[in-house]
């Protein structure tokens, strides 16, 4: 998968970090209204769910990983559609394929394999996914060893500890390490929101990640108890925002995690229009970590297409 | 459009809701609508009607039925002969009818916002999510006031017959805002939708209908100015409820001076959005679509002046710009339209007028590249910045979707211009700092402050304005006091003088005479500015004189009152303990005072005594209540802290009677002082000097100078100018006629209250105070 222009990060300044403010009440009334201000319909409900599976990291992160499940995977993100059904919109098979396949770096080599000549990425799970609990220069053999397995994008958990004691030095270092580690790979930092103390926290934090060279934000690990939310993702957002107003650099964002229903996609797409434009809802600058998204805006389109209501087995899995 | 192309541009589609079931209803009521009066659906005898347009489109909806008097005068019958029904009926059962209307409302919801946005051109969005949920919570609410009536209102009963003429904003809400109370406390009303939007409130009559209402409690007529004035000014109206322009508020104000009418305004507005430097900026920048895009910024209390500290202000100002760049105008019907139409054409003119007016006047006027409809009645999210407090378009009300931008330095300035206006509705305060935010919301002069959010409502959080903005609430409790009054109140207390005495001041005799009261202004005995003085007759002959007090001794009574009006933020306490020292004092110089009442009145010498301790008495009440009269926390539907706070007024003037007339002059001026307020009494007419005497009292018991004034003299030579002085705020009227003071208020719009010895404690707190609510949102 192509991704964009490297961020090449910046200084990190601290008067900055220290004077940013999120009031909570406020961003959830945003959340609660942007869904019902930006309803998309009928064709361009079609359209939109297409986009959303351009967007998906498709992932499987799940202790029972075997090398033939995530071929599996791989061959469904490079045909998520049933032709027929791409054909009835007048489609060609290679307009819609997922982003990336995501997984641990023991299955990367397979996925990388499986994905040779495809369009879509391999992004693996680094840094002690999802915890993050391992020595700083163990991270970083983790990340050479999955560039190396094939991987094409990282996606690193950031040491929480350094974020809830606001150890913002200790953040961007070890952010920027990770930047140098991934070689032509892209970064993608995951916050961990749900384990941030506030949205004030998770806008610093992603502050600081994008002045360390992050490739992309990304909310949550789907580890956590909460994962991404509207409210964070508004919050990650408008720092993508004002990133990009101070350096002129464009960082992307990818909410992960809880996002399994078509509607739910639509609305993040929304948020990412209304909030950052139309070049941040294109794969270069928006993924979804999803695994059971997929199958929902199938059967989506299928009803789109059809006029009834779809079931799963009736498309293909992974 | 196919598939394909929309995946290239990934473009917003339509988004259109359906209007089938709305032109369904239409068919069946329409296209000549009638009446409700009297539990039946009447056309004018004399024909007339007028047509009604979708602003959106100009599309034909229907006629309108114009009523005139004749139409009126059967509403108001109708209502009348209801009344006796409905407000003897039990709580329980008036709790069971708002129900019903509730239920009714909820399962009708999308027909009515269909409807409404028809009629009026704002988004379905909004009433859909926004005015016609509030209408049901606004029923339920108050089918809750209706059942808990008694236990929680005692000695207060219905005002019996309303008259209510409502705006075109909001035009079921508003209905709701007026009915659902009226009907809670037992009254039946008379009520006339604007020109503009009649269609909602029929639909609301026909349910009415359908739940079996009683005939004659809720009377719906149409029509236009004169059929409203037809209302107000009608003879048998025992109160008028009018929210709308301030102009119109005026001229009810008027209408209705000298009638006996309750009267509640809700008027307009330019409230002030504050953004501090720590203040979470994109939010605020929300915030703000919400304060001034909303239902096309034709909302009275809606956010348009933007006051933004200067060391953030071009940050907010490029953020605001691109938020506005994102608002999407059109097609109200499309559930992802931000700003519909506006309501006619006239208004959008007016609108047009006055921006051009602000440019005129050097206003750097900015519009989103936003595409808007060829057709239809549309105008695009407007920001005007380089103007100040001297720009015509940052004092008036534009009523229009335009913002003008003004920056500040500090929290005094930022305070300073929020109450730079004649307005006080509501205000919006936006900081991260707790201490920043609190010390705001107290310090601006309106009812509702919002912080960190805007354009919150509630049915169990009052709505209203300070100054130019209105008076009387609307919402939870203190919302229903607008329609009720105190019954089975102590006997009116007689505002008569003594006969048989020769007890009218006179022009000053040649004789000399030991004593010369002067007034007191500023804490300070003053010379009448006149130079003439009055002598004060008592049934032997002369006991003293005053001073004949004329419109500059007022003026420097106010002048010096309105100096004094940090009182209010004096604490409870310390106030309390000057209440006491008052008390103390006086009781200290009592057999002075029992000697010059009965040598003023006439009044036997244990009369006089009595009056007296009485007197001492009414000080230690008002003491008393000074940390007594809390305020609330109300339970809304944000989450949150709603608290209303009960605010002094500010500068209140206030005639004392000759009744009684040391304690008469306590039994107003004490409860006013014990909540805050700088007070400008004028004593008794004929009987003064218990009240000059009391300045010596005053001045050893630490009553800070300006907070009580008093000045002496013929009521008539003066008090039209205290009740016309822009900065009085409130007008008790313990003696005179309430007509004239009622007339001269219309200046400022300032309450006006027949003050009454006889009235209870918690009458006279209530009438001594303004409700403001301070919402505290926070996270879930």
């Amino acid at each position: 998968m192509a991704v964009g222009n490297r961020n090449e990060g910046t200084p990190l300044d601290l008067d900055l970090i220290n004077k940013i403010q999120v009031n909570r009440s406020a961003l959830e009334r945003r959340a609660a209204s942007l869904p019902k201000r930006r309803a998309v319909k009928k064709d361009w409900q079609v359209a939109w769910m297409l986009q959303a599976i351009r967007c998906i990291d498709l992932t499987t992160l799940a202790g029972d990983d075997t090398p033939q499940r995530v071929v599996r995977l791989a061959q469904k993100a490079i045909r998520p559609v049933r032709t027929d059904l791409l054909s009835a919109l007048d489609l060609d098979v290679n307009t819609v394929h997922c982003a990336s396949v995501c997984v641990y770096h023991s299955m990367v080599a397979s996925v990388a394999k499986a994905l040779d000549g495809s369009p879509v990425g391999t992004c693996a799970v680094s840094t002690g996914f999802p915890a993050g609990h391992i020595p700083h220069p163990q991270k970083l053999e983790q990340i050479e060893a999955s560039v190396a397995a094939g991987a094409t994008e990282i996606d690193i958990v950031v040491s929480r500890q350094n974020v809830l004691r606001g150890d913002w030095q200790a953040l961007y270092d070890e952010v920027k390490d990770f930047r140098a580690s991934c070689g032509d790979a892209h970064l993608k930092t995951i916050l961990a929101t749900g384990e941030l103390a506030s949205l004030k926290q998770v806008a610093q934090a992603s502050q600081v990640c994008m002045a360390a060279g992050a490739d992309f934000i990304k909310t949550s690990t789907g580890k956590e108890s909460v994962n991404a939310t509207l409210p964070v993702g508004i919050v990650m957002a408008r720092a993508v925002r004002d990133y990009y107003v101070r350096t002129g650099q464009k960082v992307g964002f990818k909410p992960a995690g809880g996002i399994s229903k078509a509607k739910v996609a639509v609305a993040w797409l929304a948020m990412m229009k209304e909030e950052l434009g139309d070049e941040w809802m294109q794969p270069e600058l928006f993924r979804i970590g999803a695994s059971s998204l997929l199958g929902d805006i199938e059967r989506q389109l299928e009803f789109h297409l059809s006029g009834h209501y779809s079931a799963a087995n009736r498309h293909p899995m992974a | 459009m196919t598939v394909k192309d929309i995946l290239e541009t990934l473009e917003w589609g339509p988004a259109p809701e359906s209007d089938k079931f709305a032109r369904e209803w239409l068919d069946e009521h329409g296209p000549d609508f009638g009446m409700y009066i009297n539990g039946s659906w009447v056309k004018p005898k004399n024909g007339e009607n007028f047509e009604t347009h979708n602003p959106a489109t100009g599309e034909l909806l229907g006629t309108i039925s114009q009523a005139g008097k004749t139409e009126v005068d059967s509403a108001v019958a109708a209502a009348r002969a209801a009344l006796p029904g409905w407000s003897s009926s039990p709580g329980h059962v008036r709790a069971r009818y708002l129900y019903a209307i509730a239920r009714q409302v909820q399962k009708h919801h999308r027909l009515l916002a269909v409807i409404e946005t028809l009629d009026n051109g704002k988004p379905i969005r909004e009433t859909r999510d926004a005015d016609v949920p509030l209408v049901a919570r606004h029923f339920y609410h108050h089918a809750g006031w209706a059942q808990l009536f008694d236990e929680t209102f005692p000695g207060y009963g219905p005002v019996g017959v309303c008259g209510q003429v409502i705006p075109w904003n909001f035009p079921l809400l508003m209905l709701a805002w007026k009915i659902a109370p009226a009907l809670a406390a037992g009254n039946t009303v008379v009520l006339k939708p604007a020109e503009f939007t009649s269609i909602s409130a029929l639909a609301f009559a026909a349910i009415c209908d359908s739940i079996g209402l009683p005939p004659g409690v809720v009377n719906i007529v149409t029509g236009d100015g004169l059929t409203g004035a037809c209302i107000t000014e009608h003879e048998d109206i025992d109160k008028v409820a009018f929210t709308g322009s301030t102009e119109v508020g005026r001229i009810i104000r008027k209408a209705t001076a000298g009638t006996g009418k309750g009267l509640t305004l809700e008027l307009g507005g330019k409230s002030p959005f504050i953004v501090f430097e720590d203040a979470d900026i994109d939010s605020a920048v929300e915030g703000l679509v919400n304060a001034i895009w909303f239902n096309q910024g034709q909302v009275c209390c809606a956010g348009s002046r933007l006051l933004v500290q200067e060391s953030i202000s071009e940050v907010f100002h490029d953020k605001l710009r691109a938020r506005m760049s994102k608002l999407r105008i059109g097609n109200p019907m499309d559930k992802a339209v931000d700003m519909g139409a506006i309501v006619d054409e006239s208004q959008r003119k007016t609108i047009a007028d006055l921006c051009q007016l602000g440019c005129d006047e050097g206003g750097a006027m900015w519009q989103p590249d936003t595409e808007i409809p060829d057709t239809g009645c549309f105008f695009p999210p407007t920001l005007f910045t380089n103007v100040s407090p001297s720009s015509t378009i940052v004092q008036e009300e534009i009523f229009g979707p335009v913002l003008v931008a003004l920056t500040f330095r500090t929290h005094k300035e930022a305070i300073a211009l929020a109450n730079n206006t004649r307005y006080g509705l509501a205000g919006s305060v936006w900081s991260q700092d707790i201490d920043t935010a609190l010390e705001v919301a107290r310090s601006i002069r309106a009812g509702a402050i919002w912080v960190n959010c805007t354009n919150q409502f509630d049915a169990n959080a009052g709505f209203g304005g300070y100054r130019e903005s209105g008076f009387g609430r609307e919402g939870g409790r203190e919302g229903m006091f607008a329609y009720m009054r105190p019954i089975n109140k102590l006997a009116e207390v007689a505002n008569t003088s003594n006969s048989g005495s020769n007890s009218s001041p006179s022009e000053s005799g040649a004789e000399s005479i030991d004593r010369t009261s002067k007034m007191y202004i500023g804490g300070k005995q003053k010379r009448p500015d006149g130079g003439y003085t009055l002598d004060i007759n008592g049934p032997n002959g002369p006991v003293g004189e005053v001073g004949r007090g004329n419109r500059k001794d007022i003026r420097d009574a106010v002048e010096a009152a309105c100096g004094a009006t940090k009182w209010a933020n004096v604490n409870a306490h310390s106030r309390a303990q000057v209440l006491y020292y008052i008390a103390e004092n006086l009781e200290q110089r009592s057999s002075e005072y029992a000697a010059r009442l009965s040598s003023m009145t006439g009044c036997s010498d244990e009369d006089a005594a009595n009056e007296v301790s009485d007197s001492v008495a009414e000080w230690f009440r008002w003491a008393a209540w000074c940390d007594k009269y809390d305020g609330a926390v109300h339970e809304t539907t944000m989450h949150g802290l709603v608290l209303a706070v009960n605010e002094a007024l500010g500068v209140v003037g206030v005639t004392c009677p000759n009744q009684r007339p040391l304690h008469g002059f306590t039994r107003l001026v004490a409860p006013l002082l014990a909540m805050g307020n700088a007070v400008v009494a004028i004593p008794s007419e004929n009987y003064p000097l218990s009240a000059t005497d009391l300045y010596q009292v005053l001045e050893t018991s630490d009553l800070p100078g300006g907070v009580l004034n008093i000045v002496t003299g013929i009521h008539s030579e003066f008090v039209g100018d205290l009740a016309a002085h822009d900065g009085v705020d409130s007008m008790w009227v313990g003696a005179g006629d309430i007509a004239e003071v009622q007339i001269a208020s219309v200046t400022n719009m300032k309450r006006v209250w027949k003050a009454n010895a006889g009235a209870s404690d918690a009458e006279m707190l209530r009438q001594a105070t303004h409700v403001k609510n301070i919402w505290l949102p926070h996270g879930v």
